[in-house]
């Protein structure tokens, strides 16, 4: 039992030593250059803009979603379950798929061309808004909703104007929310690779993506190095305050009656609802027409498609490796639960070009063929997905195996056949709703394709940048749509895995 | 009549409530009924929280049965979340007065005067989430006299406090509804409220608010359904 209990270790040992190769070297490269990595205008140009366009998009994301949630919460219309639904889906699409449907509506041939720039500073906002204020939107609405219905009684009692409402009733729920997600959404632009790669310029660049250029294409390990250990420092900061940030949740207030809903509409819940409306939706339309007209069975569509299941499996065997040990030491050491859970988080951290440069530099020497490339893409990304697989598994471990924990010793239950008979059962649709998940992250992504692939590798989604500059985007608009309905597909059945039955 | 719904009817989602009864001014009535029977249901249809399929609610003679709940003559007071946990005791009973919280000097006293007879003067500015359950109903219950409403509804209001302390707050309510001459109703699970406070009973039951009828009355009841669901209480 004991030494079996000792495997377990094995995983937060595991996530340790691959974090480790990639910071450890960068540091040591750091400290024997001596003073050779000064921060010169260059790297200061695009520190400023990582950090302009990061709070630029926060911003807008958070001015958008706060009044459109006070508009959607607690009201019934037509559509609105359908609203939400779609308002979710720009969650569970691959970065490079949301890209090519803005080009397919704002690009120089699609639809809308010319009504805004879309490469530069303009295209990185619309992009990182689209994907963001629909999700604060839910986060917004889904707050608003646990305010208790005699709060909102009260308030319809006492006469409450909106701004009334506004002051007692909704910001106090929004409270403890919008700093975290705040914080969260600037990590999340700060760190944004593939859009600022795509819609970017020269002027219009990223710490994360000048990493990989300095890396990838101008061979330049000692500037590398420098804006790794600078977006390594901006992260930690960020991770830090967002951490300091999180208030614990308020305790759910019990739905004992039923909430009284809106009916007025306000002008500013209007407009913003509109508008995140019209900024999520006609997209997704381009993408879904010219992709449809556009999709047609290729050799290298296929090749690319194989090559992205095995990494994509690859990442959800690992990550179910390192996640379930991970979460059963959480539930089982309970004065370790916080560490275990830093480590977990520790590939949101440091992001996947700071963690490229340390192994880079390791495996710099050595010859990488497709084989071993698609190896090290898929840890990249079991250290990407594992906060969201955990954040899957860890309830489950902790609601339902402790409290079967004295019946089953009573019974003489352990081991395998309590596994089998007991915990199984009850373990099967988060595990599987685990692995879905850190496939399709994988599945959809482009980070580590290109700052670990090899030369020959292609995967569906730098398939897509390929064609893209090619220009021949009419296939790269058929790749698109297959990349995306198969991450829609996957996210709908791992949501109703998850779901209770 | 201060309370008057005539041959009305409550439906929502497959449940019914048939509503026919009149409170006269002044009257302390409790209402009774088992779970789910649709005692708070009858309080929401008088507060304005929920609507009538048909029928109409008078309150002070007024028909109201399409008035606001802010516009209507009642204050309610809940089991819980009375009070906005981000205020302090003041700013909540102040609510009562104004919305956005801006109070002149009368109101600033009757504030005062509201806290005092709670007995809340002391823990004025400490907000809910520091107080005790009883004490966070007494914040409700000093809004209710600053609102100078005359229909006091109380919905299960003191069902989360221990056996002493709801009877104090039943006294605090009955010498509030005897000196602010309030009409009031309230909704409890215990017999024994009904007995020792209240004048009348409005009992709830498959499918009908009854009219009241005298406390003495309520308990020596014939009736079956009063019979069961009183068990061995007399």
């Amino acid at each position: 039992m004991i030494s079996q209990a000792r495997l377990l270790f094995l995983s937060p040992a595991a996530v340790v030593l691959a974090v480790a190769a990639g910071f450890v070297p960068v540091l040591v490269f750091a400290l024997a250059q001596g003073g050779r990595f000064a921060i010169d205008g260059y790297v200061w140009r695009i520190l400023v803009f990582t950090l302009t366009q990061a709070a630029l998009s926060t911003a807008l994301s958070l001015a958008l979603a706060i009044p459109a949630a006070r508009a959607l919460a607690r009201r019934n219309f037509t559509g609105r379950g359908l609203l939400l639904s779609l308002l979710a889906v720009p969650q569970s699409l691959p970065t490079i798929v949301v890209v090519l449907a803005l080009v397919a509506l704002y690009g120089q041939s699609g639809w809308f061309s010319g009504v805004i720039s879309l490469y530069g500073l303009g295209g990185i906002l619309l992009a990182h808004v689209f994907f963001n204020a629909p999700l604060a939107l839910r986060f917004c609405v889904e707050a608003l909703e646990e305010v208790s219905p005699e709060n909102l009684r009260l308030a319809a009692q006492l006469g409450f104007s909106s701004r009334a409402r506004w002051q007692h009733v909704e910001w106090p729920a929004l409270r403890p929310l919008v700093p975290r997600l705040a914080a969260l959404i600037f990590l999340l632009c700060a760190a944004s690779f593939v859009v600022v790669l795509t819609l970017g310029g020269p002027a219009a660049t990223t710490l994360e993506v000048a990493i990989y250029q300095s890396l990838r294409m101008d061979f330049d390990l000692s500037r590398a190095v420098t804006l790794a250990l600078l977006q390594a420092l901006l992260c930690l900061v960020l991770v830090l305050v967002a951490g300091h940030l999180a208030a614990p949740a308020p305790a759910a207030a019990r739905l004992r009656l039923h909430a009284p809903v809106q009916r007025r509409w306000g002008l500013s819940g209007l407009l913003t609802t509109g508008l995140v409306v019209l900024l999520v939706l006609p997209p997704l339309a381009a993408l879904a027409l010219a992709g449809a007209q556009n999709l047609a069975v290729r050799p290298a569509l296929l090749k690319a498609l194989g090559n992205s299941v095995i990494i994509a499996a690859v990442s959800g065997c690992l990550t179910l490796a390192i996640a379930w040990p991970l979460c059963l030491l959480q539930a089982r050491l309970p004065r370790w639960r916080s560490a275990l859970g830093a480590i977990g988080l520790l590939g949101l951290v440091l992001p996947p070009a700071v963690l490229a440069t340390g192994w880079f530099i390791i495996l710099r020497s050595a010859d990488l063929g497709a084989a071993s490339s698609m190896i090290l893409i898929s840890c990249l990304n079991t250290l990407m997905a594992l906060p969201f697989s955990m954040s899957l598994l860890a309830p489950a471990m902790a609601g339902q195996l402790l409290p079967q924990d004295r019946l089953c010793s009573q019974l003489g239950l352990s081991g395998w056949t309590r596994l089998r008979l007991i915990d199984g059962p009850f373990l099967v649709r988060p595990l599987a709703q685990a692995y879905l998940v850190a496939f399709i992250l994988s599945f959809g992504d482009l980070t580590a394709v290109l700052l670990l692939g090899s030369q020959g590798l292609v995967t569906l989604p730098s398939l897509i940048t390929a064609e893209m500059g090619n220009f021949r985007s009419a296939s790269a608009e058929g790749t698109a749509l297959l990349l995306a309905v198969l991450s829609l597909g996957g996210t709908l059945l791992a949501n109703r895995i998850g779901r209770p039955s | 009549m201060m309370i008057q719904i005539d041959k009305s009817l409550y439906r929502h989602d497959g449940f019914e409530l048939a509503i026919d009864l009149r409170v006269p001014r002044g009257s302390l009535a409790a209402v009774l009924g088992p779970s789910g029977s649709g005692k708070s249901t009858l309080l929401n249809v008088i507060a304005g929280f929920e609507p009538l399929a048909h029928g109409s609610v008078l309150l002070d003679g007024h028909d109201v049965t399409q008035v606001a709940a802010a516009e209507r003559p009642v204050s309610m007071v809940f089991q819980e979340h009375n009070s906005f946990a981000h205020l302090d005791a003041w700013s909540n009973v102040a609510l009562g007065l104004s919305a956005n919280l801006s109070l002149d000097e009368r109101q600033r006293a009757a504030v005062d005067r509201a806290l005092d007879l709670v007995d809340l003067t002391n823990l004025a500015r400490r907000r809910p989430g520091d107080m005790s359950g009883g004490e966070r109903q007494r914040i409700a219950i000093a809004r209710v006299l600053v609102r100078k409403r005359p229909i006091l509804l109380l919905d299960e209001a003191f069902a989360a406090l221990g056996p002493g302390l709801r009877r104090e707050m039943l006294r605090l309510v009955k010498a509030l509804h005897t000196s602010e001459g309030l009409t009031t109703l309230m909704v409890t699970h215990q017999p024994e409220d009904a007995r020792s406070t209240a004048d009348k009973v409005i009992f709830v039951d498959g499918g009908v608010a009854r009219a009241p009828v005298d406390t003495a009355r309520f308990s020596a009841s014939a009736d079956p359904a009063v019979k069961a669901y009183l068990g061995a209480w007399s």
